[in-house]
């Protein structure tokens, strides 16, 4: 392995590491949001809307993520709408997290218990206090694990964004490899970038996970 | 005595299945009703209806006089009105025991913070818990949580007080410290309807006997009358299933 080549390849891996973070955070902020909305709609069992929801979900699940990119960069354009690559990867990755984090919040709102509900309607609660103090306090920490996992499974997602020509890391890799053949220094210092984004998440989510499971289990 | 609590006509089915039928009951002010039977008699299901967690299908529920309305919006007023404690505690994991018992007084009735404290303090402070204020409800054991239960339900200072089957998930000491609590409610003067499967406790803490039996009251009395000269054949052998003379 030639240091020399890594020391001159790390501005051109800092950059497509900071993109790649960019995109990826943001695609998950929005999938967290489509995913709040879509479960809460799902639990509430809106009329309608929470059948837009079901094939929404079904299919955002089972395309792959290329596809689904393919057809919103080379799509859009075809209806009159064009937006940047970026712009691109941050919706694909927004509705593909959205599919997966909406099924992990509904499924923890559905973890809570029904006598939850009973206890604390007993109470006098209206529905709302119930919802706010009792059903999502519970369903957070029963969809944490389930949420982590998914922001971590996205994260790695991000790296079929080099086919809509986002310059982020697996693009950076390939465009090296195919100019100069130094494929062992590129894709060790590919490895290594993804285990820099990913590994932190890991600890922290790891983190998250024990204090707020803490007061839970042992029920 | 006045009357705090009439059941008239109260019917109830799930699907085709008679649950409750044509049941009419009366509680007075600081009356304790205990109703036993066997199980499926719908003895839970006659205290749910009461509170409005099931549905009834005829008859009515009268609270103080009020007709007990099964509009969405009043329910939980008088919810409030009527406190209901349950076999499997229902104690809320994510908040300790002092939320718990504050939750309700401050989301509900609107009270400040520290005058529900104070009370929940004294509440537990009575029951034997107050070391346990800050403690959460996984760490507490059975017999514990289940008198967290019943201070939860007492600090909304309902009227009438249903516990359904409170001590069935104990193990036998802790069901003694649980029906000690409810004794001494019971010479307080609270009006409490009780579900229980405790013989000797029923007898102790009754005011009047109930006999429920395919949703009808098959036998009533006070409870000299229902234990040492049950009336029917049918709670006769009931109460032989709890005696191995």
């Amino acid at each position: 392995m030639n240091f020399e080549i890594i020391k001159e390849y790390m501005p051109l891996y800092i950059k497509a590491f900071m993109l790649t973070i960019r995109i990826g955070w943001m695609g998950i902020a929005l999938s967290f949001v489509i995913g709040v909305i879509s479960a809460f709609i799902m639990h509430f069992k809106i009329p309608i809307a929470s059948k837009a929801v079901k094939v929404y979900i079904e299919i955002f699940r089972n395309t792959p993520l290329l596809v689904q990119l393919f057809f919103v960069y080379f799509g859009l354009p075809k209806i009159g709408i064009r937006i940047s690559a970026e712009a691109c990867g941050v919706i694909g990755l927004g509705l593909l997290g959205g599919s997966y984090m909406a099924e992990s919040i509904r499924s923890g709102l559905g973890a809570v218990k029904v006598s939850q509900t009973e206890g604390a309607l007993a109470l006098g609660m209206t529905k709302g206090q119930l919802f706010r103090s009792v059903i999502l306090p519970q369903a957070f920490t029963l969809s944490v694990p389930a949420v982590i996992a998914n922001v971590i499974f996205l994260l790695k997602e991000t790296s079929v964004f080099s086919a809509i020509s986002l310059m982020d890391l697996m693009f950076t890799a390939k465009d090296l490899i195919g100019l100069y053949y130094n494929t062992t220094e590129c894709l060790f210092m590919l490895v290594f970038f993804y285990i820099i984004m990913l590994l932190p998440v890991s600890v922290i989510g790891s983190i998250i996970e024990k204090k707020t499971g803490f007061k839970m289990f042992g029920e | 005595m006045e009357e705090i609590l009439k059941i008239n006509n109260l019917s109830k089915k799930f699907n085709d299945i008679v649950v409750l039928d044509n049941l009419s009951l009366s509680v007075k002010k600081g009356e304790v009703v205990v109703i036993v039977g066997p199980s499926g008699c719908g003895k839970s299901t006659f205290l749910r209806c009461i509170n409005g967690l099931e549905d009834i299908d005829e008859g009515e529920v009268l609270l103080d006089g009020e007709k007990v309305s099964r509009n969405k919006k009043n329910l939980s007023k008088t919810r409030e009105r009527i406190g209901m404690v349950f076999q499997s505690y229902d104690l809320f994991p994510h908040k300790n025991i002092l939320q718990n018992i504050t939750l309700a007084p401050i989301k509900v009735k609107k009270r400040k913070k520290a005058d529900a404290e104070e009370e929940a303090l004294k509440l537990l402070d009575r029951v034997g818990l107050l070391s346990k204020k800050d403690s959460y409800p996984r760490q507490l054991s059975g017999g514990q949580k289940q008198r967290v239960a019943i201070i939860r339900a007492l600090i909304m200072h309902p009227e009438v007080l249903l516990l359904d089957e409170i001590t069935a998930a104990l193990d036998p000491e802790m069901v003694r410290e649980v029906l000690d609590v409810v004794l001494s409610l019971a010479k307080e003067g609270r009006t409490m309807l009780i579900v229980t499967h405790e013989m000797a406790f029923a007898r102790a803490v009754a005011d009047r006997l109930i006999f429920l039996e395919g949703g009808k009251i098959v036998e009533e009395g006070s409870p000299a009358e229902f234990f040492d000269n049950p009336k029917t054949e049918r709670l006769k052998s009931f109460l032989q299933t709890f005696s191995y003379e």
